[in-house]
């Protein structure tokens, strides 16, 4: 795919618009349809979009194994953060509304945390399956 | 999206078979729109239309695409398929009328949550605000799973070579 | 009770049963993970179209509307969903393992090594 100039010019335009409303599905999530699982999975495809037009390890670069591999366990640690974080503020684990002055607030904080944990480990997973399903060699036939 | 399903089951190509079935997803979202489920279908299109899609390519290139004839024609399961099908259909005599108000999912615990979503949680979108706040604990078991199912695939695929540099690769 | 009222069960229920055909007469294992998730699919219509109220909106609480579709289903089928295409890209791992240990996915031919592994033990 290297020497396709049109592919790879309009990937480059494209990437930052998916970007950006894949940050909009996750924080509006709360008005309109969207939250953390949609939003994780469009980051996903975007990384994967990059993938595919500009090649497995130009993808490894910019996005380090080692980085994926940390969000995959990032965002359930954050989630049970969450949880952990209402036990030491006096309520019961994964309660919200100890989290803020207000309950209200406190549910607003909550909510907005635990979707940020989810797309992180949901972008996560599904990047690192798409690196190994594509860095796999086919296996030579000669074994 | 019988057709769709029909040329699934028959088609030998593989390549053929995912590109059919990730139009399937495609028309599963927009039905689910039309039965307003709109995080389910935006879900739906993504993920089943998406990463399935990339999953399966990346499947098929590591593992050939074509589907070998099947010896011998198929009779018994499609009986016993066509067996079910007839005894769900005499199930579902008995299931609620579509869109009947004053069925039991209806009146339970639902008007509790439209009513109060906005109230307590300061989110009106009911969905997010059930997902994340009055269930929870689902979202944690949910996301443990994703997380389950990424190791599953590192431990699967993760090659350990012992060559001469030395070490091993993941 | 009519047709009408009933239809979308029936939808489901053929769905249902093709994506049962596929995992059970075929014999390629991609394929019967392609028709296991098309009976994933079947499911959540059977959870989503009861819920579904006529005249109703999405289950987004606004001023402007009274009536809303029940919003119990749709978290449900989310994490379903999600549980869903964890499943398929496990399966898919577990493909690729047996067609580089077997040398072929197609489920006869790798009964018959087996068994030709066992004969020889």
């Amino acid at each position: 795919m290297r020497g396709f100039l049109v592919l790879r010019v309009v990937a480059k335009l494209l990437m930052p618009f998916m970007l950006v409303f894949a940050l909009y599905v996750q924080f509006h999530g709360d008005y309109s349809p969207g939250g953390g699982f949609q939003a994780g999975v469009i980051i996903a495809a975007t990384m994967i979009f990059y993938a595919l037009i500009f090649g497995l390890p130009a993808a490894r670069q910019l996005v380090p194994e080692a980085l994926v591999e940390t969000m995959v366990a990032l965002g359930v640690l954050i989630y049970a953060g969450v949880g952990v974080a209402g036990l030491l503020l006096g309520g019961n684990y994964l309660d919200y509304f100890v989290l803020a002055h207000s309950p209200v607030h406190g549910q607003e904080r909550g909510i907005f945390w635990v979707e940020v944990g989810v797309a992180v480990t949901v972008s996560g997973v599904m990047l690192k399956i798409f690196y190994m399903f594509a860095g796999r060699q086919r296996s030579a036939e000669d074994e | 999206m019988a057709a769709l399903t029909l040329g699934i089951a028959l088609q030998r190509n593989l390549y053929a078979v995912v590109v059919l079935s990730g139009a399937y997803s495609f028309l599963m979202a927009t039905a689910l729109v039309a039965l307003d489920a709109v995080d389910v279908a935006m879900t739906e299109a993504s993920v089943g239309a998406g990463i399935s899609t990339v999953l399966l390519l990346g499947a098929l290139y590591l593992c050939g695409g074509e589907e070998a004839k099947p010896l011998t024609r198929p009779w018994l399961p499609l009986a016993i398929a066509l067996v079910i099908a007839g005894a769900l259909v005499y199930g579902t005599l008995g299931l609620p009328a579509f869109s009947d108000p004053t069925a039991p999912i209806h009146i339970h615990v639902v008007p509790r949550y439209l009513h109060d979503a906005l109230r307590e949680t300061g989110v009106p979108n009911v969905v997010t605000a059930v997902l994340a706040s009055y269930r929870g604990y689902d979202t944690l078991g949910e996301t443990t799973v994703v997380f389950t199912a990424g190791a599953g695939v590192i431990a699967l695929l993760r090659r350990l070579r012992r060559r001469k540099d030395g070490g091993h690769k993941a | 009770m009519s047709v009408a009222s009933h239809f979308s069960y029936w939808v489901t229920i053929l769905l249902m049963v093709a994506g049962l055909y596929i995992v059970i007469a075929r014999g390629n294992l991609v394929k019967k993970l392609i028709g296991l998730s098309i009976f994933q699919t079947s499911v959540y219509l059977l959870y989503i179209a009861p819920g579904k109220l006529i005249g109703g909106t999405a289950p987004i609480v606004s001023p402007a509307f009274k009536v809303y579709s029940n919003p119990l289903p749709h978290v449900l089928i989310l994490t379903a969903i999600v549980v869903g295409v964890a499943t398929l890209a496990l399966g898919l791992a577990l493909v690729v393992r047996i067609r580089e240990e077997y040398g072929s996915i197609e489920e006869d031919e790798i009964l018959a090594a087996d068994r030709a592994d066992g004969d020889h033990e």
